[in-house]
């Protein structure tokens, strides 16, 4: 019986002894993975950085102008002006879906004066 | 336990019997049962003294082993730590109030040589030369053939350069990673951002510390490494910023100004929405502090802010809002304007001769000096001085720019009768653009008290009132007719009415004593829309003059106001304001009342 225990125990240690071997690779694996995405966060934030710059300097005003102008043929860019505000009563409702339209029309005048009567 | 009798009968007995004393037999018997007491008390203390002692040995050794690892390992950053929250050694953004950027750091490379590790540093030479043409060949040939050990090249270049200088192969030639303030809008908003230049150098690093404007103003906030990531957010808006900037621009060339200056406010807020000086300069190489000449013409002077100017007719306003809140004109009040005034030497008199009386509506819209000046007279030196106070003309701004508080407007050392009379048409007393705006803010809000700033305000930060909603309304339908039927009739903006007061200032010399004979300061200050005031805009022009017509015209009516108006069409849309239809001035029917007879 006591042997058996002697056993048991050994194996038991043996096995925690195992596993934390493994977790303990397992724990520096996970934290070299954690540095190496950190050092890529801050790589990515470094190019935002830099992009963010690139943007704006690449939409600053003056060169915004200088572009409209350049291409005043094909874009005809003005600045805005205060008749181009509209209002949303300005804007005409869609068209009910069951709506008849006439495509071409008969001319009921010309028929009555030829050949038919009035009421 | 079992007690050991003092006088056990045993022994007593027979000790009586041999004729001995019991009671040696007693003492015997105390003395050892005292011994014993005292080897039991003995024990218990040294096991205590054991106990601690043992506590104590493991106390000292578990800080002795912490202090021996912690001196003997190498020093480590902790690897897990949660990212987000860290924190940034960098200098902060600042954005418009749309989250646009207006200045950023970037990352660049100094230039710099150990001349002890050049090889040939002739050849060194010739090739730097040819990659920064600036460079002086001889001293850098001097420099690098002499005895010095370190010397900087350039404090900051280009990628391409650093390539280029790269392929010299040169040893004794070495790069330093530098942060640099990059502005990438260039010159928009030059005088707010003010600009950056290098504190405390390093090889590896420098510290890049603000010079002017809002980069010293907030130097400590933007270098503060716990707010690194949180941007400084102004109240400028850049395309509004822009917009005026450019038609500003337009128009010091059109009336061949030496310079010019706007201020675009928010009536409530006191945010300023622009704020314009020209000429100006890049904040990315901001010019030195000029050595000669004025300071005022050097394009780092902020003139909108710094520049102290008698800003002529425009403040005849206050002096008319002033009577009207005091209740001591109406509108329609008949003010007598015979002139000229003659008070000692001086004299007051008209641009023209406007018959002998004028309503008061009449006096702002024909701008009539001695109209302004007799309704000066009935207020009194006292009385002006204090509303003029209130106004926030008699004293800088509090604006949060480093020039700012520097500029307090000049007033008449003994604030006399005369004194006023000129004040009132703003002669004798000189202020910033920006303390006019302040005033005609207070103004076109109903009379309240405004702070000027250039931070965004998301919640709106009124004074104290400083006079009645009723006067200042009063005030406000005048500027309006200051435009319909006055001296700024072309400052009219369809579906904006805009009203406004026009001034045109002589300079004075500046040898002082006297005025210059053909130099004035043209100034239009206008609020719009008249009916409902959101903004407030100043414009001032530096000598202009308007060449179109057969002679050279400067009032501000033929020069500022145009300029204005361009910039309120242009503006206004930009900032969503929708063109209105203002409505319909009151007729001329009163009402009555019928009393019953």
């Amino acid at each position: 019986m006591r042997s058996l225990f002697y056993a048991l125990t050994t194996a038991v240690v043996v096995a925690m002894a195992f596993w934390a071997y493994h977790e303990n690779y397992k724990t520096q694996e996970a934290q070299s993975r954690a540095e190496a995405l950190q050092t890529q966060i801050s790589d990515a934030r470094d190019r935002l950085r830099m992009l963010r710059a690139e943007w704006a300097y690449l939409n600053r005003p003056d060169r915004l102008r200088d572009l409209a102008e350049i291409n005043f043929d094909k874009l005809g860019l003005l600045p805005l002006q205060s008749h181009q505000f509209g209002r949303v009563a300005d804007v005409a409702d869609p068209l009910p879906p069951d709506i008849v339209i006439i495509e071409n029309p008969v001319d009921v005048f010309e028929d009555r004066s030829e050949g038919g009567t009035f009421p | 336990m079992i007690r050991t009798p003092l006088r056990p009968l045993a022994r007593i007995l027979p000790a009586r019997d041999r004729g001995e004393n019991p009671d040696t037999i007693e003492r015997e018997n105390i003395r050892a049962r005292h011994e014993e007491m005292r080897d039991k008390a003995r024990q218990r203390a040294e096991g205590r003294l054991l106990v601690l002692g043992i506590f104590f040995l493991f106390a000292f050794a578990t800080i002795g082993t912490r202090m021996g690892t912690l001196a003997s390992s190498e020093p480590v950053e902790p690897r897990t730590h949660a990212a987000g929250s860290q924190i940034l050694a960098q200098r902060a953004d600042i954005v418009d109030r749309k989250g646009r950027l207006l200045a950023t750091n970037f990352e660049t490379h100094s230039l710099y040589a150990q001349p002890q590790h050049m090889i040939e540093p002739e050849h060194a030479a010739d090739a730097l030369v040819k990659i920064f043409p600036d460079l002086d060949r001889e001293r850098l040939v001097k420099d690098f053939t002499g005895k010095r050990k370190f010397l900087w090249i350039k404090r900051k270049i280009s990628p391409e350069q650093k390539q280029a200088v790269h392929e010299i192969g040169e040893p004794g030639l070495l790069f330093g990673p530098r942060e640099m303030r990059l502005y990438p809008n260039g010159a928009v908003a030059a005088h707010v951002l003010g600009g950056a230049g290098f504190g405390e150098e390093g090889v590896n690093s420098a510290e890049v510390i603000g010079v002017a404007g809002v980069e010293k103003q907030f130097d400590a906030r933007l270098r503060d490494p716990a707010r690194g990531h949180e941007a400084l957010t102004l109240s400028l808006d850049l395309s509004v910023q822009a917009a005026v900037e450019r038609v500003l621009y337009g128009g010091m060339t059109l009336m061949n100004a030496r310079g010019a200056a706007a201020v675009l406010m928010d009536v409530e807020t006191g945010e300023l929405l622009a704020l314009a000086s020209l000429p100006d300069f890049d904040p990315n190489d901001r010019p030195p502090p000029p050595a000669q000449g004025l300071a005022s013409d050097s394009p780092i002077f902020n003139r909108a802010v710094q520049g102290l100017y008698e800003l002529g007719s425009t403040f005849k306003i206050f002096t008319v809002a002033q009577a009207l809140d005091l209740g001591l004109v109406n509108p329609s009040t008949i003010i007598d304007t015979r002139g000229p005034i003659r008070w000692g030497k001086h004299r007051i008199r008209d641009f023209h001769d406007y018959g002998p009386q004028l309503s008061t509506t009449n006096v702002i819209v024909k701008s009539s000096n001695i109209g302004t000046a007799r309704i000066a007279q009935m207020i009194g030196a006292q009385r002006q001085q204090e509303f003029l106070g209130d106004l926030g003309l008699l004293e800088p701004t509090g604006l949060e720019l480093v020039e700012a508080p520097l500029a307090k407007p000049l007033t008449p050392k003994k604030w006399s009768e005369l004194s006023t009379m000129t004040i009132s048409y703003g002669h004798g007393l000189s202020s910033s653009p920006l303390h006019l705006a302040t005033a005609y803010a207070t103004l076109a809000n109903g009379g309240y008290q405004v702070t000027p700033s250039i931070l965004r305000q998301p919640q709106g930060q009124r004074g104290a009132q400083v006079m009645s909603e009723e006067a200042a309304a009063m005030s406000l339908s005048m500027l309006r007719q200051v435009v319909t039927e006055g001296t700024a009739s072309l400052g009219e903006v369809p579906g904006y009415a805009v009203g406004g007061k026009t001034g045109t200032a002589d300079k004075p010399l500046e040898t002082g004593g006297g005025y210059h004979e053909d130099k004035v300061i043209a100034t239009f200050a206008s609020v719009f829309p008249a009916h409902d005031p959101k903004y407030v805009l100043i414009v001032t022009l530096d000598e202009p003059v308007e060449t179109s017509g057969d002679e050279p015209r400067r009032t501000a009516g033929w020069t500022a106001v145009p300029v204005a108006a361009e910039i309120i069409r242009r503006v206004a849309p930009l900032m969503g304001l929708r063109p209105e239809i203002e409505p319909a001035a009151p007729t001329g029917i009163t009402h009555v009342s019928h009393a019953a007879e």
